[in-house]
């Protein structure tokens, strides 16, 4: 569905996007994640037809997006990372106005427009000034907006960005119902740690270069982001954390009033044969699990160190 | 309401609503009529009580009201000069700043509706203020000197001078990213075209008659004339009164009885016609970054491809 290939832009003498190369299937939703001025919206906008690219190709749906940004357009739904709305108008009538200017004909506008606005939750809005609506209310209206004509793909950059934790559960749930319909979205990082059960792959690009990419599993994977295992015992606590500091596939232990956390790279087997030794050397075990690693840890790993603001 | 659907696309439907509803826009209709009532009124009170010392009482004449006519015309002319940058030269850019314009760009509106729109509901909104003023011009009716064809020759003038100042307006708030910048360079351009080209005429034409003011036979002909077929004021003053082209161009007065080459007017609407279209031709190319490329390779592809599809069928 998205097909990018050796995609750079330069502003000046600063490289903003390095040869980016990535494809997206369809039906897939993607999470696009990087450190602020790591080339997300570039490269969102690049899709959206909004800036040309240095060099390189971007499609959509087949259609390179300088050649044919009309059919683009019409594939896409792009919600920018920051939008304003036209205060005078009617949350209908701003939704009439953005139909109208994808061509559909009222008759079609007037079923459509009730049926997106339920899908958003702001059935009861439909005939306030866009001005009086919340910030999260805004930001769902603003993705009502994308799915007016019926895109194929969404580009959503930072949908979630500054929302109350409710607003972005919220938003969370309508995404839920899009990736359902079947629809391509690519999606920009802050909500990430949140939508990893629905992402299906992410990209993470940083200084404009893509620096893993893949299926969440996957990059897990690649990067041996380390399990910490968290185990209670009822005593002996000091005499046990000496004894996991000197085992093999340990790097770290760490022991707090909560219980001891273990740093461990070794694999299933490796896992249970710990457990086994200790309870042979009769350590009180209380409990002894695995600390579960997200999507955010995976960010956090991946853009350690070296960010640039 | 099928005609509206048809013509009135949604950007334009959204100008329009955008502006008409908020409370500035009746607003600033009323007080640009008070200004223009206010020096109509003055003008009257001016010439019937002020000049009243010097021979009992003036009558109001059509002479006055011709006058009149003219202290009209040309205020409203410098009234437009005032208004036109102000409404067009933020059109884009304020989209720009308020960032709705991405989301109006990725819609399948086409960079020429949308700059075409957004100066024809300024233009719209200008018209309708100028129209209103008529009321005004009622006065000059009233006492005679004018005739019909003049006020609608005047209005069609105004016309232009608002499609000429919007369409620079719409091109510098297309080009520049910030409103502040596009006003000060629109309202730039508007003090050329209005108080420059006037001062140049002046100034050259004082120097033309000092340089052959000892002449025997000085040059019949004098092109200084074209500069003032660039200021408004010229070309609405010969709108009036088609000797001053004449006089403008022939600066000897021997030589009165040829004619001027071209109308003031006419000059001035040739010239900013081409201004005109220019601005927004760039407009139009400048509002989206994005352009097509290379689509006659892609299509030549096409063709090639479909004869071999119909064989395997
Ligand atoms: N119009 C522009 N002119 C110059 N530099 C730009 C422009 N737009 C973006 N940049 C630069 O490109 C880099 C990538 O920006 P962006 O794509 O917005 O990052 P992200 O969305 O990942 O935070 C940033 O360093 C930014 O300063
Ligand atoms: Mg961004």
């Amino acid at each position: 569905m998205i097909e990018i290939s050796n995609l750079s832009k330069r502003y000046g003498n600063f490289d903003a996007l390095k040869d980016i190369n990535l494809t997206i299937s369809k039906g897939t939703v993607f999470g696009f994640v990087g450190p602020n001025g790591a080339g997300k919206s570039t490269t969102m906008s690049i899709l959206a037809t909004l800036v040309l690219p240095s060099s390189g190709t971007a499609r959509v749906g087949g259609y390179e997006v300088t050649e044919y940004p009309k059919e683009v357009r019409k594939k896409i739904g792009y919600m920018p990372d920051f939008f304003g709305v036209y205060d005078q108008l009617k949350t209908i009538e701003y939704l009439h106005f953005y139909g109208a200017s994808y061509n559909i004909p009222r008759s079609e506008r007037e079923k459509l427009i009730p049926q997106l606005l339920d899908l958003v939750n702001l059935s009861d809005k439909s005939d306030s000034y866009v001005d009086s609506l919340s910030r999260g209310m805004k930001q769902r209206l603003c993705l009502a907006r994308c799915l007016v004509h019926d895109p194929e793909v969404l580009i959503l950059d930072e949908p979630a960005s500054g929302l109350d934790p409710r607003a972005r559960i919220e938003m969370r749930e309508i995404l839920k119902e899009l990736k359902l319909m079947g629809k391509t979205i690519i999606i920009s990082s802050h909500i990430l740690p949140e939508l990893a059960e629905m992402v299906d792959e992410i990209g993470v690009i940083e200084h404009g270069v893509m620096v893993a990419q893949g299926k969440v599993s996957d990059i897990q994977n690649r990067l041996r982001v380390k399990k910490i295992l968290h185990i209670r015992t009822m005593e002996r606590q000091e005499e046990l954390t000496a004894f996991l500091r000197d085992e093999a596939f340990v790097s770290g232990v760490l022991s707090d009033n909560t219980g001891v956390h273990v740093h461990f790279s070794g694999g299933e087997e490796e896992q249970a044969s710990l457990l086994q030794q200790m309870i042979s050397l009769g350590y009180p075990v209380l409990s002894f699990n695995e600390a579960q690693t997200n999507l955010e840890d995976v960010f956090l790993e991946i853009t350690k160190g070296g960010l640039g603001q | 309401m099928n005609w509206s659907r048809k013509w009135i696309n949604p950007v334009l439907d959204k100008e329009f609503r955008l502006r008409m509803r908020t409370p500035r826009a009746m607003l600033s209709v009323m007080l640009y009529i008070l200004a223009l009532g206010f020096i109509a009124m003055g003008f009257i009170y001016m010439t019937m009580y002020l000049n009243n010392n010097n021979g009992g009482t003036q009558q109001f004449n059509s002479g006055m009201s011709q006058m009149m006519f003219y202290v009209l015309s040309f205020s409203q002319l410098l009234m437009i000069a005032f208004m036109a940058p102000a409404l067009t030269a933020g059109v884009i850019s304020s989209e720009r700043e308020k960032q709705t314009l991405s989301m109006l760009l990725t819609t399948q509106q086409s960079s020429m509706t949308i700059i075409l729109s957004k100066l024809l509901s300024s233009l719209s909104f200008m018209a309708l203020i100028v129209i209103a003023t008529l009321p005004v011009y009622s006065i000059v009716f009233l006492y005679g000197g004018i005739s019909p064809r003049q006020i609608i020759s005047l209005f069609l003038f105004y016309l232009f001078i608002m499609l000429l100042l919007g369409s620079l307006g719409v091109m510098f708030s297309t080009i520049f990213k910030r409103t502040i910048i596009s006003i000060i360079v629109t309202y730039s351009v508007g003090i050329f075209i209005f108080l420059i080209t006037g001062l140049l005429y002046l100034f050259l034409s004082s120097m033309w008659q000092q340089i052959y003011s000892g002449a025997i036979t000085p040059p019949s002909f004098s092109w200084v004339g074209f500069i003032l077929g660039l200021n408004p004021a010229g070309a609405m003053l010969s709108l009036f009164e088609p000797e001053i082209s004449k006089s403008v161009f022939h600066m000897n007065g021997s030589s009165m009885n040829t004619d001027a080459p071209i109308q003031l007017w006419v000059e001035f609407a040739l010239v900013y016609t081409v201004v005109i279209i220019g601005s927004l031709w760039i407009s139009i190319r400048s509002i989206r970054p994005v352009r097509r490329r290379k689509k006659h390779k892609i299509m030549s592809q096409e063709k090639i491809m479909e004869p071999s599809d119909n064989i395997i069928n």
